[in-house]
């Protein structure tokens, strides 16, 4: 009975449980789980890499469009919030995509600080999930290198 | 039309389709790395070959339509397309595709965000196999999989079955619109519409 193994396993499923909880992730994520197996198990961090660097290179890209108030350029930030949108709904990231929502709607009626202050928003969101999701994935590696699975957590 | 052209399958000898089990390969087109990345992953755990690339113009690239001689190796048997890119849109692929006499029969299927009925109404009557909503999920491509194989294995069915004159004729057939037809599975190739109503109450079904 390898209770270093089970400790972390259960550290683990807390901490995932905890991040729905919380509403970090939905149900994208675990749909991209069940994506992973032995054969591939770092797909899901592959994919959130890829994620996170989208957010950092939109974020710069519509803040350059924002900058300046007399010029704003309100659909290339529109169109930048709509690839965020649609990547972290496909990650299952949740807080962003929420933002990103309220984001459009001021794009929609050109509220440059509306927009600024989502844009904070955005970037302080996806930096956070990022954190969290490496301390994820940090469990997941002790778990293996202690010679565990990771445990199939169900979510509802 | 040869039908045979576009799905290259491996009849084994006894000639029974019900044994063997090809691998498509589909070609998914997404401006999107992120939804390219999970598509691709949806699809290879499918047991399907994937070949992904990142705009339309890409697409009919790869496929040889753009008027470039660059065509690519493996046939296609399945397109899976976003709808919003920049340039090209799913809907101006589809078009494309549908357009053309050699990848015409080739199923598209359109991906977006968005749940705007118009736009769904629009791919499937432009000929669109289905439609799917994002984020795309195992269970979405499982069918769309399911849905493509049902209709290559009916089509390869309807070929083992016939005779040479029977194909001559089919042939004949297929390329004068107002006879009837008494090939039950390639009269809805000749009317696509009658194939579409059925996806559409399918995918609405799904959707509502």
């Amino acid at each position: 009975m390898n209770t270093v193994v089970a400790k972390l396993q259960r550290q683990f499923q807390d901490y995932l449980v905890s991040l729905y909880q919380q509403g970090f992730l939905d149900n994208q994520f675990t749909e991209l789980r069940k994506l992973q197996d032995e054969g591939t198990p770092d797909f899901v961090a592959e994919v959130v890499s890829l994620f996170f660097d989208d957010c950092s290179k939109l974020i710069n890209s519509m803040s350059r469009s924002l900058e300046r108030p007399e010029n704003v350029d309100f659909k290339q930030v529109d169109s930048g919030v709509h690839q965020l949108k649609g990547s972290s709904s496909s990650v299952g990231a949740r807080r962003v995509k929420n933002v990103c929502i309220s984001f459009k709607e001021c794009c929609d009626v050109q509220n440059r600080e509306g927009c600024l202050r989502c844009l904070q928003q955005v970037d302080y969101e996806y930096k956070m999930l990022k954190t969290k999701l490496q301390d994820l994935f940090n469990l997941e590696k002790q778990i293996v290198q202690a010679g565990g699975a990771i445990p199939q957590v169900n979510i509802n | 039309m040869a039908v045979g052209e576009v799905m290259r399958m491996e009849i084994p000898a006894g000639g029974d389709m019900s044994v063997t089990s090809p691998e498509l390969h589909v070609l998914a087109v997404d401006d999107s790395i992120v939804d390219r990345k999970v598509i691709e992953r949806l699809l290879r755990i499918s047991a399907c070959k994937v070949t992904t690339v990142e705009s339309g113009a890409r697409a009919l690239q790869y496929l040889g339509l753009d008027g470039d001689k660059g065509a690519s190796g493996l046939k296609v048997n399945l397109i899976v397309t976003d709808y919003s890119m920049p340039g090209l849109t799913g809907y101006d692929l589809l078009k494309k595709i549908k357009e053309s006499s050699v990848f015409r029969e080739i199923p598209v299927v359109i991906m977006s965000s968005e749940n705007i009925l118009p736009r769904i109404e629009q791919c499937l009557r432009e000929g669109a196999e289905d439609f799917l909503l994002k984020p795309v999920k195992l269970a979405d491509v499982k069918r769309i999989k399911e849905l493509i194989m049902r209709n290559e294995a009916e089509d390869c069915k309807t070929l083992s079955h016939s005779n040479k004159r029977k194909l001559s004729e089919y042939i004949d057939d297929a390329s004068s619109p107002s006879s009837s037809s008494t090939h039950g599975d390639s009269s809805a190739k000749d009317f696509p519409s009658s194939k579409r109503m059925k996806s559409e109450d399918e995918k609405f079904s799904s959707l509502l």
